[in-house]
């Protein structure tokens, strides 16, 4: 197995302050991996660090090439897509306009009219109001125009940050079958940050756990759901 | 999310903001000294180069009204060249009408502004960021045309404006009128340079610096944002009117075209080159746009304007922050020096 | 009542120039978050070229298509030269920039073109339109170019790739980063698109207010106010907002007693201020919803 994404020995910076220190891991292709931990371990930083959205040492390697130094837009367009926290929505933009700047890259300008039918087929409901401005969305629906949005630029790659956050647990569920079928069938390795480590590694197929912006735990997400201290610290048993 | 990020996410939005954690007061031996120096430059400069420094001051004192404004309540104002116009013609008008004594026109002046700056900033609360600079333009636009107006003329002197006359120095001091004038306007500037940082320093200041950096979380902490950012107006206007009625004093001519929104743009200019929010960075401003439209025209008459912009575009990619980058920088600098 | 009529034509006429300086104002307002105080002397700048040009023996209509060009390019070139460096600084120093940038640009022009007023010629003519006393054919002329340009605006921002994707970087940057755009060239382009439009505006203008450096100082005041007035962000704002802005300014003029030309302009500004103080985002602007 060939590592579609390969850390090494990464630190991050806000300011004067070191956010990472010295993170490393690996994502192999066509793997579902999360990243674990608490507020404020790292987990965030550590996908923004990929994008080069945050001061950062180290190297980043995607399919053998190096990204550190890259901006992000040039980072975006080797096909890494990357879901904000936050969602990023273009509040002020329809939801469809929204589902074509995904794409806004894309040279093959033919087939993305079928793409963004693909993603109403995942997500109907976003089908039912491409035409309104997407700031009138509920959470759950940006979070939806905000994955659907990363997969228009039919993506090698996609950063999940916590994609979770703030949405009600059913509407969760069904996001995270989504996320799931995606990575399946349409073969986007995945890195998913998240608090809610049990729903994470239910999905996942690798985990890395990260502390104080160090990575202190790696394996198969079975390993990790049986691991005694993570029960404990993460999964509350 | 990490705690690290929300920090940072909250320090660097506003643009306005003093130094993290730094006072925004020089130490106390370097304001000795900058006070000394200032006392005796008088000894040994030129009456022309005194009356200069005297502009320095007076100008320094309006850049840092709109300091407070800008830096302290996160309010805009382009219109402040319409409260000095205020201030300069109430002393002028109260030293050459009514003949009431120069020193005491300054805190005349200083009260209409303010109540004129507290009006103003009522309707101002419905606006922000460019609606109320625009706001403020057209107050600085009006200003020069209204007191042109025929129905104030006898009192304003309509387009040609008045003189007033210059003080002597009391007491039979023997120093020359300039020297006087020069000496007043010290210790005016002081009185009023050390209130503004109490002022900002005290309860109103801290609510005044909560509104700039987030008004809907200062609200909910309790603060009366209408109460302080109409008084936050109302003071910068206040102190701007003091140093209009010591403009006219100093410069002994009070006329519309005096105040025109070029005055307002130089203020302006001044705030940004001193550091916006920095308030002794507020004369290191005023003396760029003393001298240096001065220094340019000397560089080239036909293209003084060009060299002006250039010489500003100099400052502002030097320094970003203007001077207060420079003092933040110098204070580091010396830290170093002190450890090893 | 024809003496209204006739004032309230006046007022579309004059408009024309506003609401075509308006469009420029947006167009940058969108693209970088600033007003620049410059606009006015780029535009005036570019006039000059296109008289230059025209001194030169080269045709009106090529005069003016490469004066939209160079515009267009030098535009790109102030951005990349003067304001790229500034991107970090604070919006004050930004600012401070633009007024920099208008001292030297008007300064410049002086020296090679001297402060004598020229004339401009006007394509269309300068006689009665439709045997209007109040409206020429060249006033006619302007507005529409007003309105052509205004729908060839809406059809690039709405129908094109490169037009969506300035969209999305100016309404959220990070985002716009996060799906591929280069939002530093989407800035650049939002001031060549400036520099061109106000280009127009000032080959447009310059029959009627005659050329020198000066000439823009006064329209693009106006030219804010109409911006504004038509909540910054809406092309179609920014003309209604400019007819609006020249019809007041008449009105002002005529029924307003003791008002002399010398107060139009504040009498002007006081009333879309209180039309602001009522609407804050102006007429077509969207709400923001603030949080903390």
């Amino acid at each position: 197995m060939t590592a579609l994404l390969d850390i090494k020995d990464l630190r991050s910076y806000y300011g004067q302050v070191q956010a990472l220190h010295g993170i490393e891991f690996h994502l192999k292709e066509g793997s579902m991996t999360a990243l674990l931990g608490t507020n404020g371990a790292g987990k965030t930083t550590t996908i923004r660090a990929i994008c080069n959205m945050v001061r950062s040492t180290g190297t980043i390697q995607f399919e053998g090439k190096p990204l550190m130094g890259k901006s992000t837009e040039s980072i975006v367009r080797l096909g890494i897509a990357h879901v904000p926290q936050g969602r990023g929505t273009f509040t002020t933009l329809t939801v469809e306009e929204n589902l074509q700047l995904g794409a806004i890259t894309r040279k093959d300008t033919k087939v993305i009219a079928s793409d963004i039918e693909k993603m109403y087929s995942y997500f109907p409901k976003l089908k039912e109001r491409h035409t309104q401005q997407a700031g009138t969305l509920s959470g759950g629906e940006q979070q939806m125009l905000a994955v659907a949005r990363a997969l228009m630029l039919r993506p090698r790659l996609m950063l999940l940050d916590e994609p979770s956050f703030g949405l009600a647990p059913l509407i969760v569920r069904d996001l995270f079958g989504i996320i799931g079928k995606i990575n399946r069938e349409d073969k986007v390795s995945i890195l998913v940050v998240e608090q809610n480590a049990q729903l994470a590694l239910e999905i996942a197929d690798q985990a890395y756990v990260i502390e104080t912006g160090r990575i202190v735990m790696s394996g198969s997400a079975s390993d990790i759901v049986n691991n005694e201290d993570i029960q404990k610290s993460y999964l509350g048993h | 999310m990490s705690t690290v990020q929300e920090t940072f996410a909250t320090t660097k939005s506003p643009s306005t903001e003093l130094p993290a954690g730094k006072s925004n007061a020089l130490g106390r031996n370097l304001s000795l000294l900058i006070l000394l120096v200032m006392l005796v430059v008088p000894l040994f400069v030129r009456n022309f180069v005194i009356f200069q420094i005297t502009m320095v001051l007076i100008y320094g004192i309006a850049v840092l009204a709109l300091n407070i404004l800008t830096g302290g309540s996160g309010q805009f104002s382009l219109g402040q060249s319409a409260f000095y116009a205020l201030g300069a013609y109430t002393s002028g008008i109260l030293m050459e009408h009514l003949g009431v004594n120069y020193a005491l026109t300054l805190p005349v002046a200083g009260m209409v502004c303010f109540a004129a700056g507290f009006l103003f900033g009522f309707p101002a609360l419905r606006l922000s960021g460019i609606y109320l600079a625009l706001a403020t333009f057209a107050l600085a636009v009006a200003m020069p045309q209204l007191l042109k107006l025929g129905i104030f003329e006898h009192w304003t002197g309509g387009v040609q404006g008045l003189v007033v006359t210059k003080p002597d120095a009391p007491f039979d001091l023997p120093i020359s009128q300039d020297a006087w004038l020069y000496y007043f306007t010290l210790a005016v500037t002081l009185v009023i340079y050390i209130t503004s940082i109490f002022l900002l320093k005290s309860r109103s200041g801290r609510a005044m610096m909560a509104i700039r950096d987030n008004e809907i979380a200062a609200s909910a902490m309790g603060v009366d944002v209408s109460l302080y950012k109409t008084l936050a107006f109302g003071i910068s206007a206040g102190i701007t009117g003091i140093a209009g009625g010591l403009g006219a004093i100093a410069v002994q001519f009070v006329a519309p075209d005096s105040y025109t929104i070029q005055l307002a743009i130089a203020l302006f200019l001044g705030m940004v080159v001193g550091g916006v929010g920095w308030l002794p960075g507020s004369f290191a401003g005023a003396a760029f746009i003393v001298f240096v439209p001065n220094l340019a025209e000397e560089i080239s008459k036909g293209l003084s304007g060009a060299f002006f912009g250039v010489l500003l575009l100099v400052v502002i990619y030097l320094v970003p922050h203007g001077a207060k980058q420079v003092a933040t920088f110098a204070e580091s600098l010396i830290d170093k020096l002190r450890k090893t | 009542m024809e003496l209204f009529i006739n004032q309230v034509l006046a007022g579309i006429s004059t408009g024309a120039i506003y609401a075509c300086m308006a469009l420029a104002v947006v167009m940058i307002y969108q693209a970088i978050d600033h007003l620049n105080f410059a606009q006015g002397e780029m535009a005036m700048f570019s006039t000059f070229i296109a008289w230059q040009m025209m001194q030169w023996g080269v045709p009106y209509w090529w005069a003016f298509i490469l004066t939209i060009i160079v515009s267009f390019l030098g535009g790109i070139l102030i951005e990349r030269l003067l304001f790229k460096p500034l991107a970090k600084a604070p919006v004050l120093t930004n600012v401070a920039g633009f007024i920099a940038l208008f001292a030297i640009i008007n300064s410049v022009a002086g020296l090679i073109w001297d402060f004598t007023i020229k004339q401009f010629p006007s394509p269309f003519g300068s006689s009665p339109f439709l045997g209007s006393q109040l409206i020429s054919t060249h006033q006619a002329g302007m507005i529409g170019v007003t309105v052509v340009l205004l729908i060839a605006l809406f059809l690039f921002f709405r129908f094109t790739r490169v037009g969506l994707a300035m969209r999305a970087a100016a309404t959220v940057p990070e985002s716009a980063r996060l799906v591929g755009i280069n939002t530093s060239w989407m800035i650049a382009l939002g001031w060549g698109m400036a520099s061109a439009i106000g280009a127009i505006a000032g080959i447009l203008v310059a029959p009627v207010v005659f050329l020198e450096p000066n000439m823009m100082g006064g329209v693009l005041i106006y030219g804010f106010a109409a911006a504004v007035l038509g909540g910054l962000s809406s092309p179609l704002g920014a003309v209604i907002g400019g007819f609006l802005v020249g019809i007041f300014e008449n009105l002002a003029g005529t029924y307003i007693p003791g008002v002399g030309n010398e107060l139009k302009l504040p009498i002007a500004l006081a009333l879309i201020i209180t039309v602001l103080v009522v609407k804050p985002n102006g007429l077509m602007g969207h709400t923001v919803v603030k949080r903390v």
